[in-house]
């Protein structure tokens, strides 16, 4: 046997290295390939077409709306996720694992029943919708009716990813804060903030990600009424549906671009999470 | 940073909400069906002009599309459109049933039973037709593979459904009812591809080179031949074959609700007009204009059309009978 | 991922209890519990046995076969695939790591909509994987295997997330131990490796497969849709709303969301339960 046998397990060269072929190839395979399909398409006709696609009206205000529902999505879920992760990590009551089930049902329910389960509230048929209808409210088949449901499917991401971290470091550095007498806005932005910055900047990122690209939900309450609320991912089918292939998948090529900006963010904020913490860890040996 | 940018891209789309409201006197909502978007972008500026050469008022007419089902629901539960152009009688029908949006006498509103154009079902095959597919019997062969739409989703599919129907009735004898069943049962047997839509359907048909035969719309199967070229496939037109009606109506409730009855109106009996029904004889439609047959009479083919109600006696029958949940359809679909 | 029960229990010296938890009550209420009301009044239009009838309807009945098996094969190659990508992520360093790292994620990221007509087109008969595997007489594309593979495109993530972290933190002592004393890889992978892995891989496995459960919008564009064979159950609600029986689709949405959450709240005390045995204190 050989006489350096590695202190771990699977460092022998042999099994390093058919494991990483494995898992690079089955990575490519399924994760890259779909990917670099999508732009393949978007190209077919060359860059000017590519951009011709984009800048149509239609392309443009799909392109607009999206961004609107991220960017009033994004806020929403960042206030909610903090409160949420604060109450159930730093206070204990009963019903808090309930509570923290409850946040998971985005996850869990199909995009189609989640649009459905809002197009009962509020469409003209829910005991809602009646009101909204008398006073002249239009909430479904408008960006606002988008806007919640967007908020629904995209809320347990921020609140997700600062529940573990927020219960593994424990409140004992806020405790002492507060017994030291800051305030709370003091406490949340000297002590809270900066140790879950970086999971609150990757919860961002992914509900970013999901609002721009929500669909079945959205396809529910939207109306597909071209130029007012058509969403990105909707005007992607429409063009599909429509034969102009070349044309979706250059709005999906967005679509995928803005994926691609999302997971190099990510990998960034994961690169200075370990940073950080190793830096931290440094400090912390240097002090004993 | 952050705050900055929400207020850049805030910015951005109010400016892109504000450019959207134009200087339009009037806007009218259209809800269509989800292939109808090549011709509505061709109509509505056509109909805009008359409708500023007739009244001196501009109009900007806003498109809704997706399945005319999802269409019509969208509508009962709140979507604010003035007129429907849909492809399924009973899509337009509903709007009247489960919300009394619409008179219940709306198909004698406008001519030809509020359906200002019409079209049929017809196949499409590959090159050179391998199958030897010439009529409805030959899709009941072992070696033949289908691609149609799922009739419970779509209504492109019902009507492929009736006429097959209409056509097992028609050879086996109305009373034959095992023999049709039989037919039917292997016709449903030799689908390869239950998409949800009629454009799905194509998708599988042309790009995923599924299936040996399409079946749809005459006017899609132009359309198909069109955009992927005319000589990869051949259309044929089956001997017999169904009435297939794109209904349009105004939306009553919505209509006087947001004031827009007479524009509504008039946008609809505009598609009975010459120039509209040239237009739409364009996009491979039938049309009732006879000028207007006379020059598209090398385009469509003289097929004996069945009506639905010849068939089945009406859509209430054939969606109680036929394609309600544990009706017909789902027999013959069984293992 | 430790839970410091004892601590948190007695004290509330921190300030926003009121505040926070109000928030995310109303929240919670708005955006998550009152759509929730609509569903049950449709539903509650039903009498029992209608009730009964509609989500025992055959065709609902294979299909939830239909979601549940491919859900089942989904999330059991990604048990594997997953612990293999996050055993590879974490334990080797090779060219591109960062890029397979960051890939991970894309189902989250990408639209399922557009991942769904992407598969469809990569696994088709004529499609750029599709046509290798055609010629082994393998079918993906409009077949129940279609299904899997949309499956475990939107659901990899799941299990590489949760099992990744863990495998971080693994302490190497037992392991080192375990070498130095001879034992071959394979015994100390299963022997000490895996039984502190294994309640993870769980979690996300679970996760993966309370995901595919409800997948739409990518499975739709692949799976051929066939009564019977290739319907899931996702396509019996989009049905039902098609047909405008908006009771007959609440109530299999019942069912759905039922299942779903059920599995979640188990997933949840599991987890708080095995990592109470672990960290105890």
């Amino acid at each position: 046997m050989n006489s350096f046998k590695p202190l771990r397990v699977g460092e022998a060269p042999l099994i390093k290295w058919s494991l990483i072929t494995l898992a690079v190839f089955l990575g490519l395979l399924l994760l890259l390939l779909p990917l670099v399909s999508i732009f393949q398409q978007a190209f077919v006709g060359g860059w000017e077409r590519y951009i011709g696609h984009l800048t149509q009206p239609d392309s443009l205000h799909a392109i607009g709306l999206t961004l609107m529902v991220a960017a009033l999505t994004v806020p929403i879920n960042l206030v909610f996720g903090i409160m949420l992760a604060w109450s159930v990590t730093r206070f204990e009551y009963p019903g808090r694992k309930l509570l923290i089930t409850l946040i998971d049902i985005p996850f869990a329910v199909s995009p189609v029943v989640a649009g459905l389960l809002y197009l009962l509230l509020y469409g003209n048929s829910g005991w809602l919708g009646e009101w909204l209808y008398e006073h002249d409210l239009q909430i479904m088949f408008a960006w606002p009716g988008i806007l919640l449901v967007t908020i629904f499917v995209t809320c347990p991401f921020v609140a997700r990813e600062l529940i573990p971290l927020m219960q593994q470091q424990g409140a004992s550095e806020e405790e002492a804060a507060v017994i030291l007498g800051a305030s709370w806005w003091q406490l949340f932005r000297r002590v809270t903030l900066p140790n879950i910055k970086w999971a609150l900047i990757y919860g961002v990122i992914l509900t970013n990600a999901r609002a721009v690209g929500e669909f079945g939900a959205v396809a529910v309450v939207s109306g597909n009424i071209r130029g007012e609320t058509n969403t990105l991912p909707l005007h992607v089918q429409l063009l599909y549906e429509d034969y102009q292939a070349e044309a979706a998948f250059a709005s999906a090529s967005l679509l995928a671009l803005i994926a691609l900006v999302t997971l190099m963010l990510k990998a960034v904020v994961e690169w200075r999470q370990q940073r950080s913490l190793s830096a931290n860890d440094n400090k912390e040996q240097s002090q004993l | 940073m952050q705050i900055k940018v929400i207020k850049t891209l805030l910015g951005t789309l109010f400016l892109a909400t504000s450019l959207n409201v134009a200087a339009a006197d009037q806007t009218l909502l259209n809800s269509s069906y989800d292939i109808a978007r090549e011709l509505f972008s061709a109509y509505n500026p056509v109909f805009a002009k008359h409708w500023q050469e007739k009244t001196g008022k501009t109009v900007e007419i806003k498109q809704s599309h997706a399945g005319s089902s999802a269409q019509a629901r969208s509508i009962l539960q709140g979507l604010p459109a003035d007129v429907v152009t849909f492809n399924q009688v009973t899509d337009v029908q509903i709007l009247h049933d489960r919300g009394k949006l619409i008179p219940e006498n709306w198909q004698q509103l406008l001519p030809n039973a509020s359906s200002p154009y019409y079209s049929t079902i017809a196949f499409l095959v590959r090159k050179g037709n391998p199958k030897q597919v010439s009529d409805w019997g030959d899709l009941a062969r072992d070696d033949v593979k289908l691609v149609f739409p799922n009739p419970k989703t779509s209504g492109n599919a019902r009507y492929t459904y009736l006429a097959a129907l209409g056509y097992a009735q028609k050879s086996f004898g109305k009373d034959n009812q095992a023999s049709q069943d039989q037919f039917l049962k292997k016709f449903l047997g030799n689908v390869a591809v239950f998409d949800t839509g009629g454009r799905g359907a194509t998708t599988s048909f042309v790009e995923r080179g599924i299936g040996d035969v399409l079946i749809t719309f005459e006017s899609e199967v132009n359309n198909i031949r069109q955009q992927y070229g005319a000589d990869d496939y051949q259309v044929i037109v089956p001997k017999t074959s169904i009435l297939a009606e794109f209904p349009v109506a105004v939306v009553e409730k919505n209509a006087k609700r947001n004031g827009t009855q007479e524009l509504a109106t008039e946008y609809l009996n505009y598609l009975y007009s010459e120039e509209s029904q040239r237009l739409l004889a364009g996009f491979n439609y039938r049309v009732h204009n006879e000028t207007v047959q006379a020059e598209f009479a090398k385009q469509f083919p003289t097929v004996d059309l069945l009506t639905v109600e010849q068939i089945i006696g009406g859509w209430d029958n054939a969606m109680k009978t036929q394609f309600a949940n544990g009706a017909k359809l789902d027999q013959l679909l069984k293992r | 991922m430790i839970f410091n029960n004892g601590r948190l229990r007695h004290k509330r010296v921190l300030p926003g209890f009121t505040i926070s938890l109000g928030v995310s009550l109303l929240f919670v209420s708005l955006i998550l519990l009152l759509p929730t009301t609509g569903l049950i009044m449709q539903t509650s239009s039903m009498s029992l046995s209608e009730y009964w009838g509609v989500i025992t309807d055959p065709r609902v009945l294979a299909s939830y076969r239909v979601t549940i098996l491919s859900a089942l094969a989904a999330s059991l190659f990604n048990c594997f695939f997953g612990l293999l990508l996050a055993w590879v992520l974490v334990r080797y360093e090779f060219p591109g790591k960062r890029i397979l790292d960051a890939l991970v994620d894309l189902p989250f990221a990408l639209p399922t909509a557009v991942a769904g007509i992407t598969l469809a087109t990569l696994y088709a008969e004529n499609g750029q994987i599709g046509s290798v595997l055609a010629e082994l007489g393998i079918k993906v594309a409009y077949t129940p295997l279609g299904i899997v593979v949309a499956m475990i495109f939107t659901s990899i993530p799941f299990v590489v997330r949760t099992v990744q972290p863990v495998l971080e933190e693994l302490s190497h002592d037992e392991e080192e131990a375990g070498m130095t004393l001879g034992a071959s890889d394979r015994a100390v992978f299963w022997r000490i490796i895996l039984p502190s892995l294994w309640p993870a891989l769980m979690v996300g496995t679970a996760l993966s497969f309370t995901r595919s459960l409800g997948e739409f919008g990518a499975v739709i564009f692949i799976a051929g849709n066939m009564p019977y064979i290739s319907e899931i159950t996702s396509l019996m609600i989009f049905v039902r709303l098609q047909e405008f029986d908006f009771a007959g689709a609440s109530a299999i949405a019942s069912v759905v969301l039922m299942t779903s959450l059920l599995l979640l709240l188990l997933i949840n005390l599991w987890q708080a339960r095995y990592l109470r045995r672990i960290h105890g204190r």
